[in-house]
């Protein structure tokens, strides 16, 4: 044995080790891919020995491939025999190769629940470590349901470097298993007051990270933590005890108070900058509900100030980040500090540039927007590196249209920022421009007419901007500036002019989806020249732009994007027909600007998500039953939004109840009537502004358009700013004087305006009287921030309310208390083995079974046909007869493999296990034949003699015979009984033992998975030799993904296609008959509609898979 | 939480990778691209927070990085982690004890570095939540489990060591002092073979 095993190493020294691959790699810099897999295909030969030092070896060299990205993911068996060697060495590397590349999608990961579990209960505490080490980065739901018990356990361990380590991975724990926080936690808050500072700290940031998502239920700790914070040294314990005291200050406000004074004592104490920076934040976020420690507050910020000031760049981000921590509850205290800021955002380093800009967004009023985004543009430009620029670009627009555009005094200005900012290259946020443009051109009226003119001028321009279409995004402003242009047409002032820009040849070069926007807007304003036209009597001119679109359309008609295409065939056809009409002398304008009658109005991203289910609606409910199961797909409840789809479309459907329609008429007039900022049913948007009454008391700057128009290239919003600035005090001169004069009521438009304080922010108004018109959302809309929160958030189902007493159905799970259940179900998979001892005179025998379903992949060298094995545990714990105290542990593992070359044999490959102190030897397997299934003996030996085990079991090892069984038929599941017999030997002497137990041959063994093509599926289907046959499971919560998994991983199934919730999976037996399976998922139900050429076979295969269904 | 770790050198080839998020491979190649294009176009003397990273987090996360010699020290952390400890971590733990403690271990174990510094992290680290920060805990509990080892490796350790040994011998970069800051740590003479 020794021997053996030097000889091994000696082997194993000159395989390449961890060391020379890298020096290999390094080496072939120029064909590394080649020698890469050249390796690797080294590494799957060492992977074959049974030597587990050179298994380990390659386990080695795969992780450190794993981190040159390469997937390792084959190997994940191979791991898991090197995670459950015996030699801490392997084990260690075994769990850090499973830490790198487990993760929940890992189907063998299954198979490691034993092997944790042996190892978490092991005497030694590194091995205990490692594993939880690995577990804590590749836990699954499974897993931690299954471990939760066992953790816990760990969190009282006496050593507390795995106490430590146990509390900590708790947090992972309850993250996976939500349900075994309430249990646990009175034991994790026992752990805050542990002897040992590490557990300790340990039991602090697994509160806080909880409390972090969910503070309110953490409220009860608060004196707890509070006592800790006193008495804590430990700088990390009181770092994140301040954070989580941060967290809950807002919700229990009397707690800010009592922790004012300990905190600004810890600032005295402590010098350490880390804690100082924490502590400052905090204090600042306490003394945020209580109005008379604004004094503090202002010490605070020029504390920071001077941070700021420092001349250590981490200091200086620190501050800023404080800052803005603070600007959210006071921005009046920051916002005086307007000049530091500033001159941060010339800083070299892009981090504080950009926390300086964050502190920006929060610091505009209505004043110094235009101040600050003059500066941000001189950033613009000055910019080197487009991330820097984008982010500054992001920024502005944010800054700008904040909270409905609150801050915006000059629609002009904006827009001509907007038409500024075109001009950069490279950046990727032309769309958000194009939104901008088109947000603020829909929602304020009055500056339609300006932006058209600008847009029309940008559409003049396209060869500046799409100059380097395919590189950047910046040609997405064209799509706005077309259909703003073609939408708003009845402002446009040299309409034709703009028609002929759009129909430029050069258009067909931008990308399809704007082309198709250009084709359809040049309709529109092709439609107002004609009426025009028209209008004026001028029936020449319309024939004439007739004939220019006829001419210069064709161009897209050929173009590639099918929406341009279409769109523009479809229109050719109907100016041709109109150019019929006009020779004839009809006026036609008319009907053509009927085509784009009516206004679009701006709806909110969520009004559809909005709409209220109404009353008696079942969705899910039918509309009309479905003719059959298969068409039943397509049958959407599509109509149910049809009230909804009806108020957005323009031509109004007349079934609709008229009386019904008049009365929501009234109630909508009635709620936007008490809108302020909902006017909209005016008939014009100019007429209505001469109505207003008030108007001639707002000084109207008269822009000169044509200065910005006739500027060859863009406008320059520079001249706005002036204009502004003029503006601004001429209003003010115009209010002094109207001060005097008093009591005439000026209506401001916004319900904001207030003439109580001359310099206030509030004063400036408007250039334009702005209609910001809201979104629309739809009537009796559920006011509901949740659509807000994200559903999958991993936090949420951890919010729970920890101070309940605990029920008795929510312990955790404990290993027994499963094995009952699967005891339960009569013909589970793998049914456990009975276990009796010769002599029945033992004193205590414990009865321990246990079955696990698992599994592994193998790679077959040319086939790709993966093979999945099942794996099953036989745990008997045997106390023999040596008297009351010695139990004797045996495993036996098996799993059943269908033989690819011979269609009528098995081979079961069974893994021995001794757990006991004494040596086993002699071991022989006996089963007992049927008439179908048979072992294979050696030729000349009789039906009773067993086969003899050809290793012998020192303590502690584990070791795999293989036995070949021939099957005649295999259509029905099959049990076998077995027995193993065997000699113990240890100091005392030496029995004779045995074990019985009971091999399971399941249909589903006798299944290889292979993969099938869609049409060959098909045909087979439609060859109608196969019989069918069908089952239905209820109760099933888990996902359609999982539940296929399931099916594949157990029952030996490949998926063929997936649509949906419906999928088709196919499946070989050893003797060739096909098995296909319709698998469809309902509410909480699947129905599973199965062919296959033996009736017999199917059936077993179903009723077996509903077993395995049942259960999830 | 800290999201990853992540070590690469100047050219950024990644020299460690622990990821406690579930990524695939080809997107941890790309998260380490990411990180490195971020951190490598920086000044020296600029700070060591960086915002930005779009694959890993988003606008939560931050990137704290430390440039040591020829390698970047960077992690990747949510809002609940402190950064100047984050950072005190980095430089107290990783660098100034533990990369000396790593370069003695090289010489003295044949430890492969990647290796050694996964088994610090472990010790340091655990599922991206801080488990010890004293030092001296962790080496002591690094150095029990290396003498673990080391008493398993055995008889049949030895030849292995053996040749690893000769084929660490042309190694001409084995340091004899390292200095890092005003820390200087005099490695100690190869033992013998055993």
């Amino acid at each position: 044995m020794a021997l053996k095993m030097v000889k091994g190493s000696i082997d194993r020294m000159f395989d390449k080790n961890l060391q020379d691959l890298v020096r290999g790699i390094r080496n072939h810099k120029e064909d590394e891919a080649k020698y890469i897999s050249q390796c690797i295909d080294e590494i799957k030969q060492e992977l074959k020995q049974d030597n587990i030092a050179v298994k380990a070896n390659a386990v080695c060299k795969l992780t450190y491939l794993q981190m040159l990205g390469y997937d390792i993911s084959w190997a994940a068996f191979n791991i898991i025999e090197v995670m459950s060697a015996s030699k801490f060495t392997f084990k260690r590397i075994g769990y850090l190769a499973a830490s790198q590349c487990f993760h929940e999608g890992t189907d063998v990961i299954m198979l490691t629940t034993n092997q944790i579990r042996k190892d978490l209960s092991s005497p030694n505490q590194y091995d205990t470590g490692v594993a939880l080490t690995g577990l804590s980065c590749f836990v699954t739901p499974d897993l931690a349901r299954d471990l939760a018990n066992d953790i816990m356990t760990l969190m009282s361990h006496t050593k507390p470097y795995i106490r430590k380590k146990a509390v900590l991975i708790m947090y992972k724990v309850f993250l996976k298993y939500p349900e075994s926080l309430r249990p646990a936690f009175p034991r994790l808050k026992e752990k805050l007051e542990d002897p040992d500072p590490g557990v300790q700290s340990a039991a602090v940031n697994v509160i806080c990270e909880l409390a972090r998502r969910n503070p309110k239920n953490y409220l009860s700790l608060a004196p707890l933590f509070f006592k800790l914070m006193t008495s804590s040294t430990n700088n990390w314990v009181l770092i994140k005890i301040i954070k989580l005291f941060g967290a809950l200050t807002p919700l229990e406000p009397r707690l800010g108070k009592k922790l004012i004074e300990p905190l600004t004592n810890l600032i005295h104490r402590y010098v350490w900058q880390i804690l100082l920076c924490s502590l400052r934040t905090v204090l600042i976020s306490l003394s945020s509900g209580m109005p008379n420690h604004s004094a503090s507050i202002q010490l605070c910020v020029q504390k920071l100030r001077i941070l700021i000031e420092d001349s250590d760049q981490n200091l200086k981000y620190l501050g800023l980040l404080a800052m803005s921590k603070i600007l959210k509850t006071h921005p009046k205290s920051v916002q005086s500090h307007k000049d530091l800021i500033l001159q941060c955002l010339d800083d070299k380093d892009e981090s504080i540039r950009l926390r300086a800009l964050d502190l920006l967004y929060g610091m505009v009023s209505k004043k110094n927007l235009m101040e600050i985004v003059k500066k941000l543009m001189i950033h613009v430009d000055k910019a080197e590196g487009t991330t820097y620029r984008d982010e500054l670009l992001t920024k502005i627009i944010d800054i700008c249209s904040q909270s409905n555009y609150q801050y915006i005094t000059n629609f002009e200005w904006y827009i001509s920022i907007l038409v500024e900012l075109t001009r950069l290259e490279g950046t990727r946020h032309g769309h958000l421009i194009a939104a901008q443009m088109l947000d603020v051109a829909i929602r304020v009226k009055a500056i339609r007419k300006f932006a058209v003119s600008q847009m029309a001028m940008l559409l003049d321009n396209a060869h500046l901007i799409a100059s380097n279409t395919q590189r950047n995004g910046i040609c997405e402003v064209l799509y706005a500036a077309a259909w703003i242009c073609g939408e708003f047409s009845e402002h446009l002032e040299e309409a034709n002019q703009t028609l002929e820009a759009m129909l430029r040849p050069k258009v067909t070069t931008l990308p399809g989806h704007i082309q198709a926007v250009y084709v359809q807007n040049m309709v529109k304003l092709y439609a107002s020249i004609l009426q025009q036209k028209e209008q004026a009597g001028d029936k020449e001119a319309a024939q004439e732009i007739t004939q220019l679109m006829i001419e210069r359309l064709p161009q897209f008609v050929q173009s590639a994007d099918l929406e341009v295409q279409e769109r523009a065939s479809c229109i050719l056809q109907l100016i041709k027909y109109i150019q019929k009409l006009q020779v004839k002398e009809v006026p036609v304008a008319e009907e053509v600007i009927a085509l784009f009658a009516g206004e679009l109005n701006p709806v909110a991203p969520k009004a559809q998500k909005k709409v209220p289910v109404p009353e008696g609606l079942d969705l899910d409910a039918w509309i009309n039953e479905p003719p059959s199961d298969s068409e039943s797909e397509d049958e959407k409840p599509k109509t149910i939004f049809h009230d909804e789809e009806q108020r957005h479309s323009k031509p109004r459907h007349p079934e609709m109840d008229e009386e019904e329609l008049a009365r929501r008429r009234e109630a909508r007039k009635q709620e936007q009537a008490n809108n302020p900022f909902y006017i909209k049913s005016s008939p014009s948007p100019q007429k209505r502004y001469q109505d207003t009454p008030g108007v001639e008391h707002i000084p109207v700057v008269q822009i000169d358009l044509s200065v910005p128009l006739k500027v060859p290239g863009m406008p320059m919003s520079d001249q706005y700013v002036k204009l502004e600035e003029e503006r601004r005090h001429k209003q003010k001169l115009e209010k002094d004087k109207k001060k005097k004069k008093q009591k005439k009521e000026k209506r401001g438009k916004h319900h904001r305006h207030n003439s109580l304080h001359t310099e206030s922010e509030e004063d400036i108004a408007p250039a334009h009287r702005v209609d910001i018109i809201t979104e629309e959302m739809p009537e009796n809309a559920l006011p509901s921030d949740e659509d807000d929160k994200d559903p999958n958030d991993p936090y949420k189902a951890l919010d729970i309310d920890l101070d309940k007493p605990l029920a008795d159905s929510e312990k955790l799970p404990v290993q027994r208390h499963r094995n009952a259940e699967a005891l339960k179900t009569p013909d589970s998979e793998a049914p456990p083995v009975e276990k009796k001892s010769k002599k029945p005179k033992k004193k205590e025998k414990k009865h321990k079974e246990k079955e696990k379903d698992k599994g592994k992949k193998k790679e077959k060298e040319k086939k790709v046909v993966e093979e999945e094995e099942e794996k099953k545990v036989i745990r008997g714990v045997m106390s023999s007869s040596y008297g009351p105290y010695l139990l004797l542990c045996f495993v036996l593992t098996y799993d059943i493999q269908g033989n690819l070359q011979n269609d009528s044999q098995v081979t079961v490959s069974v893994i021995f296990e001794n757990k006991s102190t004494s040596f086993l030897k002699s071991m022989e397997l006996n089963v007992l034949d049927s008439l179908n299934t048979k072992m294979l003996r050696p030729e000349g030996s009789s039906v009773h003699d067993g086969i003899p085990v050809p290793f012998q079991l020192p303590p502690g090892i584990s070791n795999e015979a293989q036995f070949v069984f021939t099957l005649q038929s295999i259509v029905m599941a099959q049990k076998l009984k077995g027995t193993l017999s065997f000699i113990v030997k240890n100091d005392e002497g030496s029995t004779h033992e045995k074990l019985d137990f009971k091999l399971h041959f399941s249909c589903a063994s006798y299944l290889i998975t292979t993969p099938c093509y869609s049409d060959a599926f098909a045909k087979l289907l439609e060859s109608g030799d196969l019989h069918m046959s069908s089952i239905k499971v209820d109760g099933i919560s888990i996902s359609f993904q999982h539940l296929l998994a399931k099916i594949c991983f157990h029952h030996h199934f490949s998926v063929v296609e997936r649509v949906d919730s419906c999928a088709s999976m196919y499946s070989r037996s050893i003797q060739g008959h096909h098995v296909c399976l319709l698998v469809k998922k309902g509410e909480n139900s699947v129905s599973i509609d199965g062919k296959c050429s033996d009736p017999t076979l199917l059936s077993n295969l179903l009723d077996e898979m509903k077993e395995t269904l049942s259960t999830c | 939480m800290i999201k990853a770790i992540l070590i690469f050198n100047n050219h950024g080839k990644p020299r460690l990778s622990k990821f406690y998020q579930r990524y695939s491979e080809d997107t941890q190649q790309q998260i380490i691209r990411e990180t490195f294009h971020l951190v490598s176009k920086r000044d020296e003397n600029v700070c060591n927070f960086l915002e930005g990273g779009l694959l890993i987090g988003g606008s939560d996360n931050k990137l704290i990085y430390r440039h040591y010699a020829t390698l970047y020290f960077v992690f990747c952390v949510d809002s609940s982690e402190s950064e100047l400890g984050i950072l005190d971590l980095i430089q107290v733990n990783l660098l100034d004890m533990g990369y000396a403690h790593c370069f003695y271990y090289i010489c003295t174990y044949f430890f492969s570095l990647i290796f050694y510094v996964h088994n610090i992290l472990a010790e340091m680290v655990m599922g991206g939540m801080v488990l010890e920060t004293n030092m001296n805990e962790i080496v002591t509990q690094i150095d029990a489990q290396n003498k673990l080892e080391k008493s398993e490796a055995g008889l049949a350790g030895a030849p292995a060591r053996a040749v690893s040994a000769v084929k660490n011998m042309n190694l001409p970069e084995i340091p004899r002092n390292i200095n890092i800051g005003d820390i200087s740590i005099k490695v100690p003479n190869l033992p013998t073979f055993k």
